[in-house]
């Protein structure tokens, strides 16, 4: 049997307010196996880890518990004193006397008996522990991101720029997501386009970067340092070696559909560039409603293009390709139908939604930078902003904030007092949220100079009434009901994952919370990695964000991404599942339980048994507890181990 | 298809046309309605108050009624299909007052009686098609809106009858009659309810609101489902009239008289009498 010794931090007043230590310490020293039993005020400190490292020499230990924190704070803190002494890291245990003891009890005598069960649990455990030893496995340095927005623009430059080579996929024609329609941004005013199409020309021509617009991707398999992806090209019908841009055919082309880029403010031609500054600048046909497609009949664009890249054949293709690295950058869509009807959007012409209002101010948009109501192209001298329609609701709509839209509003007001001097802009708000750097100061300049009026409150309802779209309201700084006859309406609706994110995460095997977003492995320490190795989010596929933060996060998925490429293998922990096959049944009952897909079949004396792909395992333990034969173990968390905490828990 | 049918006690004396236009019309179509032997007023309002059990034992002991009858419940008044159906929503999820009300009335009831509106029946079993085939007098040429009230919507998540900001159901009704609907914003107002007992002037106010906003959208008449709002909407009518000089009348109608007319089947079940506001120079529109 090995010597163990028991460290017990006092974390200043943390656990030592609540835990009697000193006894806890004499307790434990009574346990057969443990030589040593004592205490720090801060073990995690340098002297602290110096006196582990003093002990385990003086004694010959052969394991250590260490009575502090969570292990997600300092487990790696004291594995790697254990490995400076010499021990295995994996016979260092770490036993959590804070979060899960002193922090929620106030019983003196309670917390102290808890702490000292806890920690016999522990030792019961560390002398059950073998030593584990990490592998590697080889690594593809490549990385697919997917979605071309801002954020997924950023992280494919980073890691290109640091000598990798990048697939950047996205469903559109084009890249730079969202980003392309707005007009001006905020805090600063500056236009979109000018800060974004250098990006978009940058990774156009970037060598390492390979652009796939007009694709999706369709299957995942393998793991960390060595995904398998196919991805679907989209037919475009058109051989973009071949276009040249010229728009001939979008001049000619007879048939008008919805244009999604103008947010149907505008229609567009069947065969189309989608705006002026589009990266690739090429045309690509909707066959949804093109007539040759659908009918046989037309075909002009194909008759006229001097470069013959018309195709009518072409067909979707799948590439197959291996990557290293997955950044999820799928970006936001606005909330639309049901959940905003008692503002009349989607009824009334001149009700619009942000992006809407985006689109009438951009100078390449359906007005040219105008602000006209869409029913009648006059200018609107009262315009009304509604906030939070559909966020921060917890009836219908979504429960949280889209955190954007303060700032959005206040930008589309000042913009709107601009363009029309002697009109007016109400702001309908639950309370502003402007924590950014500039942010607050942007918003008190727009109550200020832009004489804009903000309503605290509520709008019930809005409605066409006399030619004009009466908006009830409260104003709960006054008490007062509000009507207001307003020219236009403008909604800042929340902001939910894009279409298709749900799909792409069961392809990824990642999870997504309960609104749709990408889950975080922790919402604070972790925020840009998700619970399978390998895959990071960026932007807004993980929660609504600004711009900064997406730029920010978008870099920040690609650093995490160039430090797994630093080096020429990855390392897998040992923390995985062991079949011992001997005893294996085949009955796969690991297999259905298993959310990693990390089990496989193997052939063993004429019989197929599980095997865990320790790649893909991320150790939950799951098989273990669906394995009936009980022939799985978890290593680090063994049957055995296990079994032994609760035997000590049980007969002390 | 055959329902046990409340009436409830308005449609049974004192909104007759509601309710001999609802029979006549559900006979024409084939939809049997066969009026629950035994049943109580359903109390007229939900009660609010959470310790208040005996105000549902009356609501109870009719869909225990229907219950036995082992037939689906068919309602028309608004505020009657309220209290059965939140009374029933009770029933189902709130385990303790279950156990009180059913220790209290020796019964074990569960709530498993259906309770439906009859415009639920004419849309899931007739359907909207179906009826436009049984209509033999189109309505062509009768602009009319709905008026949907409170009661009907609200709580959504008991009623589960409609969307509750922008409810339709009432408008492919019309349509199948083959009335004109236009857009009326003030479908799901407040009439006032019970406010006319304390405060006529509220009543009104939010009547007149309702009326003149028809009138901008030169709608004829309204069509409602509950005996209140038609009271409010066409009563206070007339004692505006006498000082709102700009008002127009616009007759207010029991949706399932419309309906009546529309199968052809004779005025006389309509019981034009009790209207105030008189519909009559509004039907010689009728195309």
């Amino acid at each position: 049997m090995k010597k163990i010794g028991v460290f017990v931090c006092w974390c200043g007043l943390n656990i030592s307010r609540t835990v009697d230590i000193e006894r806890v310490i004499k307790e434990v020293s009574r346990h057969p196996q443990v030589v040593v039993s004592t205490d720090y005020k801060y073990l995690c400190s340098e002297p602290g880890q110096n006196l582990i490292q003093k002990y385990v020499e003086e004694n010959e230990l052969g394991g250590l518990v260490v009575a502090a924190c969570s292990p997600n704070m300092h487990e790696l803190t004291f594995r790697s004193v254990a490995q400076r002494c010499g021990i295995n890291p994996y016979l260092c245990e770490m036993t959590n006397i804070r979060e899960q003891c002193s922090w929620v009890h106030d019983d003196r005598e309670e917390a102290t008996h808890k702490a000292i069960d806890l920690i016999i649990m522990t030792v019961e455990k560390v002398l059950r522990s073998d030593p584990l030893y990490s592998s590697t496995v080889p690594l593809t340095k490549k990385a697919l991101v997917i979605g071309a927005g801002i954020s997924g623009m950023e992280s494919a430059l980073d890691i290109a720029n640091a000598g990798y080579e990048v697939s950047l996929v996205d469903k559109r024609p084009y890249i730079g997501g969202h980003m392309t329609q707005l007009s001006e941004t905020f805090p600063t005013l500056d236009c979109a386009q000018c800060i974004l199409t250098p990006k978009t020309a940058e990774v156009a021509r970037h060598p390492n970067i390979k652009i796939l617009p007009y694709s999706e991707v369709v299957e995942i398999k393998g793991y960390v340092g060595n995904f398998e992806a196919k991805i679907k090209r989209k037919a475009t019908y058109v051989d973009w070696d071949k276009c040249t841009g010229c728009g001939i055919c979008v001049e000619k082309c007879p048939q008008k559909t919805y244009s999604e880029f103008e947010r149907g403010l505008k229609e567009r031609k069947s065969i189309d560039i989608p705006f002026p500054q589009a990266v690739p600048f090429k045309v690509t046909i909707d066959k949804e409603s093109c007539i040759y497609l659908k009918k046989n009949k037309c075909g002009v664009c194909a008759k006229i293009c001097p470069a013959e890249a018309v195709d009518f054949q072409q067909q979707d293709t799948i590439i197959e390709e291996k990557f290293g690295a997955i950044v999820v950058a799928t970006g936001f869509e606005l909330l639309e139908g049901d959940d905003l009807a008692e503002y009349g959007y989607g009824k009334y012409k001149d009700i619009l939604d942000g992006m809407q209002f985006e689109r009438l101010n951009s100078s390449s948009g359906p007005t040219s930078g105008k602000i006209l109501r869409p029913s009648d192209g006059k200018e609107p001298k009262e315009l009304v902003f509604i906030q939070c329609a559909g966020s921060r609701d917890r009836e219908k709509g979504v429960p949280y904030c889209s955190r954007i839209c303060c700032m959005y509003t206040a930008k589309h007001a000042r913009l709107y007092k601009q363009k029309v001097p002697d009109g007016q802009a109400y702001i309908f708000y639950m309370d502003i949220r402007a924590g950014g750097k500039g942010y607050e100061e942007f918003i008190y300049r727009s109550v200020d100079e832009g004489n804009i009026l903000y309503l605290r409150g509520q709008v019930s309802k809005v409605f066409e009434e006399d030619g004009k779209l009466m908006v009830w309201g409260m104003d709960t700084l006054s008490s007062k009901k509000i009507e207001i006859a307003a020219d236009m309406v403008v909604l800042a609706n929340a902001m939910i994952p894009s279409q298709g994110s749900k799909l792409l995460a069961s392809i990824l095997k990642v999870g997504t919370d309960e609104h749709g977003f990408f889950q975080e492995a922790h919402p604070k320490l972790r925020p840009i990695e998700s619970l399978t190795r390998g895959v990071f989010l960026a932007g807004c596929s993980q929660s609504p964000k600004d711009i900064t933060d997406t730029v920010a996060q978008g870099s920040a998925a690609a650093s995490k991404v160039m430090a797994m490429f630093s080096n020429d293998t990855i390392k897998v922990e040992p923390v995985v599942s062991l079949v011992k096959k001997e005893d294996c049944s085949g009955c796969f009952a690991c297999e259905i339980a298993c959310p990693y897909g990390a089990i496989e079949h193997e052939e063993y004396k004429g019989r197929q048994v599980a095997f865990v792909n320790a790649a893909l395992c991320q150790g939950c333990g799951s098989c273990t507890v669906a394995c009936r034969a009980g022939v799985v173990d978890l290593m680090g968390f063994s049957n055995k181990q296990i079994l032994a905490e609760v035997e000590a828990l049980l007969w002390k | 298809m055959k329902y046990s049918y409340f009436p409830g006690c308005t449609l049974h004396e004192q909104s007759k046309s509601f309710n001999q236009s609802t029979l006549a019309s559900s006979s024409a179509l084939g939809i049997e309605l066969e009026e629950l032997k035994d049943w109580y007023c359903c109390g007229a309002v939900f009660p609010l108050r959470a310790d208040d059990i005996m105000s549902l034992l009356s609501p109870v002991r009719t869909l225990i009624g229907a219950k036995k009858e082992g037939k689906d419940l068919v309602t028309l008044c608004a505020a009657c299909y309220q209290v059965l159906k939140r009374t029933n929503y009770l029933i189902l999820e709130d385990r303790e007052k279950r156990e009180k009300i059913n220790n209290y009335l020796e019964e074990d009831y569960k709530g498993d009686v259906k309770v439906l509106h009859l415009l639920e029946v004419l849309r899931d079993n007739l359907g909207w098609l179906g009826l436009r085939e049984k209509v033999s007098h189109p309505l062509s040429g009768l602009k009319v809106a709905p008026y949907y009230g409170c009661l009907l919507l609200r709580p959504a998540k008991e009623m589960t009858f409609d969307h509750p900001e922008n409810p339709t159901i009432f408008e492919d009704f019309l349509k199948s009659l083959g009335c004109d609907v236009p857009d009326f914003p003030y479908k799901t107002e407040c009439c006032g309810a019970y406010l006319g007992a304390t405060a006529k002037d509220v009543v009104s106010q939010t009547v007149y609101n309702i009326l003149h906003g028809a009138q901008k959208r030169k709608i004829g008449a309204l069509i409602v489902s509950c005996p209140l709002c038609h009271y409010n909407l066409d009563f206070y009518q007339g004692e505006l009239m006498k000082e709102k000089s700009e008002l127009t009348p616009i007759p207010i109608f029991y949706f399932t008289q419309l309906l009546a007319l529309a199968l052809g089947l004779s005025t006389e079940v309509c019981h034009f009498e009790e209207h105030r506001i008189d519909p009559l120079p509004f039907l010689g529109v009728i195309k």
